[in-house]
């Protein structure tokens, strides 16, 4: 964690470091559940496809604006108008005024007809930042100004809403993974520490924490992303965020890691330890946190998504995340008006992710405790 | 054995305690106000000599483990003087008396390297985390004396000489028998080159067939390594084959200390004469009656007025219920705190 801890003495014993056997003896449960290697597999897809690969999947770049403003998704058709089966194909669009209402319509033209293609050139982008390349998963061969294909409609730029919701994946799966990895830090450090000294060191860390869990949380929100200057570039805001969000939510962990180092304290091999000369830092790191880590593990798990709806619920009031910066928080925030809804309904596209974001970290926690936790008597 | 000097004592002291006091305090309520004490070691003093095992006996709860833990400052003792001769902490390399309670902790963390213990439980006191290498290791990496092939030579042939074999290094300590984690224990106390060793019930948790081969082995290991042993046990059977002399424990106190043939033939303490009678006899047609102590072990916390032991004693007179007897040696290297010790003739074995 924080704190360096001593090498080991015999490097090749370090490899096996939680205990062989044990760890064998996890995976085997863990392999048990079908429901939490069902969550491994689609966080690892999500991660990937959302983090690693948006520029890939997604037809268009972020930014790439068309005078589809606000076209609903395309239908992607198998059979044409004489009834016959081919290969996947979409129909041109064409915008309509309806002089009544005065509204700017969609109407597709079954003359015109683009075959769906998977590996097409497109957009140049950097695959992973570093490889020049202009293969997109699929897309119609088409003049972009022609015709293009928005498999969940299209926003009030012209912007393919599918390209933004892969790209706005990016930053919330990370904003939760950076920020569980400092609260992490902070709250398994300070839940260490202040169990294993008690006393005073104990005493503020555990009144701090109850003071941060009982001030409501959406003022304190606001307050803190209000000293935020509005001049700072967005990336700093980002990482501002997930500062704040770490520094809230550490108290909970140190808590219960506190509870845990309680227990352990009074184990004999940390006062061996002790007995031969060991320091407090030692003891504290080598011998009593690997005794908290299986727990921290699954709480780190269970409480991600907690922070992706916190970016998101952040962003949506405004208080997050800016543009040009896109993060589901961002869309949601555009999807989430009257307007949105009645007229651009495909909008609310961006919230399926969010939930199987979620129940596939809560499968992954679920499957992990019923793993790690000894006492679950399987 | 060792000279017995004018004032009774030896020159060649290792260990010397005087009026080793540990209370810990008892907390009531959200301000954990300090309500009262328990007096877990109330005033012991004994002394262990070089090369020489002192059996530590008493009754669960008396304060046996609070004793030991307290000499190297596991637990720091509230009050009294643990003199120890060390080594490394002589400018010379001439062994010399220092006070353990006074050391800051730089030396007292080198003064560790001198004194090891062995623990009663060997589940809890080796890392379940570690293997076998990386515990026995521990010390030597603590103090900065760990050399890649050269410790781990010194490693292998501690791990031989407990009985246990090389590639049983990797291992973890749940893959181990009860004895045989005892033994990784006592390979760990002895990596550095200890002088003393606090073996706290070193083989109470374990198989009796186990408890004779381990006793054998710290046996041996001691005059292999010239080492001291200050020997924890419960009952007076354990201590009577492996002690040189033996300190007799109750509430908190010393009762009696003497050689071990002198105290299980000659014992000057109605408590001790009590565990006698309760020691399991070789000989059956050897007639004696056990003594059974009325009443319970007294509450620490609450320990009775006078001599400790007066509520369980038979012997006991008015004088034992209000002035507590003092320490004192009445016969050259044999101590007791009974008042009535001179005028008493008790039984041994
Ligand atoms: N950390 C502690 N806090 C409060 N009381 C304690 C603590 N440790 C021990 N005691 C009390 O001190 C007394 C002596 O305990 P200790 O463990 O030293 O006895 P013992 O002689 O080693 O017993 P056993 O044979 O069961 O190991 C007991 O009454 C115990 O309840
Ligand atoms: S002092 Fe009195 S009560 Fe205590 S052991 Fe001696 S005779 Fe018994
Ligand atoms: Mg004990």
């Amino acid at each position: 964690m924080a704190v360096a801890t001593a090498p080991s003495a015999f490097p090749v014993a370090k490899q096996r470091s939680v205990g062989q056997s044990y760890f064998d003896l996890v995976k085997y449960r863990f392999k048990k559940n079908k429901l939490g290697v069902l969550g491994l597999i689609l966080l690892v897809t999500l991660y990937v496809s959302f983090v690693a690969l948006p520029e890939f999947i997604a037809p268009y770049q972020l930014e790439n604006r068309s005078n589809f403003v606000e076209a609903p998704p395309t239908a992607i058709r198998f059979v044409d108008a004489n009834g016959q089966f081919q290969a996947p194909f979409i129909y041109g669009l064409e915008r309509k005024v309806d002089p009544v209402k005065r509204l700017r319509t969609w109407e597709i033209n079954t003359d015109r007809k683009y075959p769906v293609r998977l590996f097409v050139q497109g957009d140049e982008y950097r695959l992973f930042g570093l490889f020049p390349m202009n293969i997109h998963l699929f897309g119609i061969e088409a003049d972009q100004k022609e015709q293009r294909i928005f498999i969940m409609g299209a926003d009030a730029l012209g912007r393919d809403y599918f390209t933004r919701i892969m790209y706005g994946g990016r930053l919330s799966l990370m904003i939760g993974l950076i920020g569980q990895f400092l609260t992490l830090a902070l709250g398994v450090t300070l839940g260490v520490i202040s169990g294993y000294y008690g006393g005073a060191v104990d005493m503020f860390v555990q009144r701090f924490t109850e003071f941060l869990a009982a001030f409501p949380n959406i003022p304190l929100f606001m307050a803190l992303s209000a000293a935020i200057p509005a001049f700072w570039s967005p990336i700093v805001v980002y990482f501002m965020l997930t500062l704040i969000l770490a520094f809230l939510n550490w108290g909970g962990l140190a808590r219960q890691v506190r509870g845990l180092i309680l227990s352990l304290r009074e184990r004999e091999y940390a006062l061996a330890a002790k007995s031969f000369g060991a320091k407090d830092r030692r003891i504290m790191f080598r011998h009593l946190m690997p005794g908290t880590m299986s727990h921290v593990i699954v709480i780190a798990t269970l409480s991600i998504p907690g922070m992706i709806l916190a970016e998101t619920a952040l962003s949506w009031l405004g208080l997050g995340l800016r543009p040009p910066l896109t993060s589901w928080g961002t869309l949601l925030q555009d999807a989430a008006t009257v307007r949105a809804i009645r007229f651009t309904p495909w909008l609310l596209w961006v919230v399926p992710p969010i939930l199987l974001t979620i129940l596939t970290y809560n499968l992954l926690g679920d499957g992990l405790r019923d793993a790690l936790d000894p006492y679950s008597g399987r | 054995m060792a000279e017995v000097a004018q004032n009774g004592k030896v020159d060649n002291l290792l260990l010397d305690v005087h009026g080793l006091k540990k209370y810990f305090p008892i907390q009531k309520g959200l301000l954990r106000r300090v309500v009262g004490y328990v007096k877990a070691v109330d005033d012991v003093s004994l002394y262990v000599r070089e090369g020489e095992t002192l059996g530590l006996v008493g009754e669960s709860g008396c304060g046996k483990t609070t004793a030991s833990r307290s000499i190297i400052r596991l637990y720091e003792p509230t009050a009294g003087q643990v003199l120890f001769k060390s080594r490394v902490l002589s400018p010379d390399g001439q062994p010399r008396m220092v006070n353990l309670l006074e050391l800051n902790r730089e030396q007292m963390t080198k003064v560790r390297q001198e004194i090891a213990m062995i623990f009663q439980d060997p589940i809890n006191s080796l890392n379940p985390r570690m293997t076998v290498a990386d515990i026995i290791a521990e010390p030597l990496v603590i103090h900065g004396k760990y050399q890649k092939g050269r410790s781990e030579e010194i490693i292998v042939n501690l791990l031989e000489r407990v009985g246990l074999r090389a590639d049983h290094l990797r291992r973890y300590p749940h893959e181990f028998s009860g004895g045989q984690r005892q033994r990784i224990g006592i390979a760990r106390a002895l990596a550095l080159n200890p002088r003393l060793v606090l073996c706290d019930e070193p083989v109470s948790a374990l198989d009796v067939s186990i408890q004779a081969q381990t006793l054998n082995l710290l046996q041996d290991l001691q005059k292999e390594f010239n080492l001291s042993y200050l020997f924890v046990a419960h009952d007076l059977s354990v201590v009577q084959h492996i002690s040189d002399r033996v300190a007799v424990m109750y509430v908190g106190k010393v009762a009696e200390m003497a050689g071990a043939e002198e105290l299980y033939a000659n014992p000057l303490h109605p408590y001790t004469e009590a565990l006698l009678s309760a020691v399991p006899k070789p000989d059956p047609l050897y007639k004696s009656e056990r003594i059974i102590m009325q009443g319970d072990v007294a509450d620490p916390a609450h320990p009775p007025s006078g001599c400790y032991f007066h509520p369980r004693c038979r012997y006991a007179v008015d004088r034992c219920k209000t002035e507590a007897p003092a320490f004192r040696e009445l016969k050259p290297d044999h101590w007791v705190a009974c008042h009535r010790a001179e005028e008493l003739q008790l039984k041994g074995i």
